[in-house]
């Protein structure tokens, strides 16, 4: 930030150094310029430029990537189910935890899908929706009750949700496996309907995105979920109530899982017992690669959002670039790394700032 | 009692108690606080004064007794339902959120909304400057709350407790961490509220603070009610003897030692904004008392010393060979031990046996080549857990199932194995019961009796008047005052920890 930033009313704070008036002193930025310099310094806009610098590497090799039907259909698609997974995990990590049950939970809404199709072909689609969404709520409401109620770690607890929940579908589908004749044509319609360029699956993930998004600013309960995260003991002296609010964000985990259950079945019309194996760590990933601090407090649903189409992006970026399969992995994993040593620069140099900042006045 | 009084009581509590486990922290407490007034709590440390604040505040529940707040008996079990009732507690500790915005911090729960349940970002920003034009401070409402000095902290915590617009403010040491002017602001604001009809309990180890401000004082001991007196009735004299209420040598044991050589000595020991310019010098056989108020730096001159946290210049030694600085393990090697205050934390593993415990800092002596096995260990425990009387059934007991008491027997135990020369004690009773401090205590002058050279920092007073041969008194990181056990009065080392050095000399 540099000195002509700063707007001076009253000439009595000139001497007051630029550090000074920002971090100490009420700041005397005009509220435009303040709203300018949040955005610059934010972190989902890094992410956002290297989200960017990977498509257009990618469509200057390959010009399809972007430009073609296809790669543009590609493009917002494939993100859609994770980005949904993301935004639930985003929220529970922001409250100081950790969902690893949501691959299951949508492996078991994505057959809970197929099977009420199959038993009744005439259920409308929306009551399908419904049914996923209830499930999936539940099963978080389980991941739930047992983290706020039982005082174990949610990665326990969400580690043995994984395994049980798999272990319910295996048991349910055995070696059933759902294909797309199943299916009403209505429903895989869903999966490819595009609405003005843009695929329904991304406009429904946007929606979902946008209100999470629009809660967590701009509602109590949403800013208390980051309070949660940020001291959880300091949250109970503040008679915040924890353990509903705790509830709250893994039944939205679970609900949000429920529904990308749905949503894969519509989309590629098939569901075999290995549905989202692995995706929970992806969904992680997303979140932490965004900019949600693994520790919870602060981060948002806009940088794990963009972080899930980063992550799916590169996969499908890196092979046309001609760079091995080992190769992609790695790039993944040195982007989680990247996140988080980028995380803790920043965070000893905003409280080194911070602790200068005292000494001087 | 209450009928018959004139003016209201905003506050009554009587023969309120409360215990954690075989702990009793709160014996009988009782306090009556009316509107308009300002009541100071007073007692030493472990009076029992947080512990009723807590039960104010809702983060305890009590045992047994009454407890009214404006004449309607009330149970609070949580401290959302005591900020409904108007109740705004200050605790000794600010308790933020540090990554989010200050603001946010004095709002959390109750932020102000605009149409629609949204947020009023705005709004809140400008009450958050209003509030701290109140106070006369200035801070960016919008910074995070990381990073904020603990005086900072506290101002956001009083500007909170001031946003609630409660009819009772309690203050837990609100002015441990603050300058002279800030603790002037927080005085002329204390001042208006009680104007406007509030009633507030402040509570305070400064003597000078509790004339200062308070119209009424509770005098608490051993977590029991002892009284309570208008002050302009009373003087600082009689208050330290309603503290202190008995004779110190009956509850100390102190046994006569040889003093030998100097063990420990520190010269001119510095650490910027910490501490300065700290002389001290154990003796064999020697209790050295340091005391001082909370935030005088005590514990940090500890640590120093030990190596724990660096210092900038100065130097210490053991039997006059020098330690090398900011390096724990050449301290042991010198013939250092050091007990935390947080025993819980920094000085037991919690959840192992009492054998790992003691075994576990002289393992490297006891084991065969890189090996340990459990009855090894049991060989080398056995006889220190004996010495010391740790009342446990079996050595394999859980430590974290053990009282205070017996917790800290199994801490000193485990630092003798190693056998020092030097022993550094930081709060030796704090949590323990009055019964079993007597026995920590005869341990401690036992120990010194068998030469070894002891600094122990307290918070009681009592205790270090019983325990110290000497007491060096600190202030705001400075010695004020070393006295003899002959001229250790309360009064002497209350006035040297309450005032500055200018003043002393």
């Amino acid at each position: 930030m540099s000195h002509t930033d700063i707007e001076r009313p009253d000439s009595q704070h000139d001497e007051v150094s630029a550090s000074e008036a920002l971090l100490v002193e009420p700041s005397r930025l005009s509220p435009t310029r303040r709203a300018l310099s949040t955005v610059l310094r934010s972190r989902e806009l890094s992410i956002f430029l290297v989200l960017v610098a990977v498509v257009v590497l990618a469509t200057t090799k390959n010009n399809g990537f972007l430009f073609s039907n296809d790669g543009w259909r590609n493009f917002l698609l494939n993100p859609s189910i994770l980005l949904l997974l993301a935004v639930g995990q985003a929220v529970v990590i922001i409250t100081r935890n950790v969902d690893l049950s949501v691959g299951s939970v949508m492996a078991l809404t994505a057959y809970l899908t197929g099977r009420l199709f199959i038993e009744m072909p005439d259920i409308p689609i929306v009551a399908v929706l419904a049914a996923c969404l209830l499930l999936g709520a539940a099963l978080g409401l389980v991941n739930g009750v047992l983290v706020a109620y039982g005082g174990v770690p949610a990665l326990v607890i969400t580690l043995g949700t994984l395994y049980i929940y798999r272990g319910i579908m295996l048991t349910w589908a055995g070696s059933d496996r759902i294909n797309a004749g199943d299916l009403p044509r209505e429903f895989l319609q869903l999966g490819t309907r595009s609405v003005l360029g843009i695929p329904l699956l991304t406009v429904l993930a946007l929606v979902v995105l946008a209100i999470v998004g629009y809660y967590l600013y701009t509602a109590r309960g949403g800013r208390e979920l980051y309070a949660i995260g940020s001291d959880p003991d300091a949250a109970v002296l503040y008679g915040l109530p924890v353990r509903r609010r705790l509830l709250a964000a893994f039944v939205l985990s679970g609900a949000l899982a429920g529904l990308a259950g749905a949503l894969y079945t519509a989309r590629y019309g098939t569901v075999s017992s290995s549905v989202g194996l692995g995706i929970e760590l992806q969904a992680v990933a997303a979140a932490v690669i965004g900019g949600v601090a693994i520790f919870g407090g602060s981060g948002t649903v806009w940088g794990a959002a963009i972080g899930a189409f980063l992550l799916v992006t590169i996969n499908r970026a890196l092979p046309s670039l001609g760079i091995e399969d080992f190769w992609q992995r790695a790039v993944v994993g040195a982007l989680i790394l990247g996140a988080i040593v980028l995380d803790r620069v920043l965070a000893t140099r905003q409280a080194r700032k911070l602790a200068e900042s005292r000494d001087h006045s | 009692m209450s009928a018959s009084n004139a003016t209201a009581s905003v506050l009554e509590l009587r023969d309120v108690s409360k215990s954690f486990g075989p702990v009793v922290a709160l014996r009988s407490g009782s306090l009556r606080v009316e509107a308009g007034s300002i009541h100071a709590l007073i007692g030493e440390n472990g009076a029992g004064k947080s512990t009723l604040v807590k039960v104010v505040a809702g983060v305890h529940r009590r045992d047994s007794g009454t407890f009214e707040l404006g004449g309607e008996p009330v149970d609070f079990s949580s401290t959302a339902e005591s900020k409904k009732s108007g109740v705004a507690v200050i605790y000794q500790e600010p308790t933020l959120f540090p990554d989010l915005s200050v603001t946010e911090n004095i709002f959390m729960g109750r932020q102000v909304l605009a149409r629609g349940r949204r947020i009023d970002r705005a709004a809140m920003y400008a009450e958050a400057e209003r509030l701290f034009d109140r106070l006369g401070v200035r801070i960016d409402p919008r910074r995070p709350a990381e990073g904020l000095s603990i005086a900072d902290q506290q101002i956001i915590e009083i500007a909170k407790a001031i946003s609630l617009d409660a009819r009772l403010l309690v203050m837990d040491e609100p002015t441990a961490a603050l300058s002279g002017v800030e603790v002037d602001r927080l005085f002329a604001v204390a001042r208006s509220l009680r104007d406007e009809g509030r009633a507030l309990v402040f509570i305070s180890h400064r003597f000078d603070e509790v004339f200062d401000l308070a119209d009424t004082v509770t005098v608490m001991r051993d977590g029991s009610y002892i009284d309570t007196k208008k002050i302009a009735d009373t003087t600082p004299s009689e208050l330290v003897s309603l503290m202190v209420g008995r004779e110190v040598d009956e509850l100390f044991p102190k046994v006569a030692a040889e003093i030998g050589e100097p063990v420990l000595q520190v010269r001119g020991l510095n650490r910027a904004g910490v501490f300065h310019d700290i002389d001290l010098e154990v003796r064999a056989g020697e209790i050295v008392g340091l005391a001082g108020l909370v935030g005088a730096g005590r514990s940090e001159v500890a640590r120093a010393v030990f190596g724990v946290d660096s210092y900038d210049s100065g130097s210490v030694s053991v039997s006059g060979k020098p330690v090398k600085g900011n390096d724990p393990r050449s301290a042991i090697r010198a013939g250092m031990a050091f007990i935390p205050e947080d025993r819980r934390k920094q000085g037991l593993v919690i959840d192992s046996s009492v054998t790992r415990n003691v075994a576990g800092v002289i393992r490297r002596s006891i084991a065969k080549a890189g090996l340990l096995t459990t009855s090894m260990e049991n060989r080398a425990a056995g006889p220190w857990a004996g010495r010391l009387e740790v009342k446990t059934s079996a050595l394999d007991m859980n430590a974290a199932t053990m009282s205070g008491g017996n917790q800290q027997k199994v801490v000193i135990a485990k630092w003798l194995a190693t056998d020092p020369t030097l022993l550094i004690i930081d709060e030796p009773t704090r949590g323990i019961d009055v019964g079993t401090k007597a026995e920590v205590h005869r341990l401690l002058s036992e120990l010194a009796g068998q030469g070894l050279a002891i600094l122990m920092i307290s918070s009681e007073l009592p205790e270090v008047l019983g325990m110290a041969d000497r007491v060096v008194v600190l202030c705001e990181g400075r010695v004020t005052a070393e006295l003899d056990r002959a001229d250790a009065t309360p009064e002497a080392v209350m006035h040297a920890a309450t005032h500055h050095l200018e003043d002393v000399r």
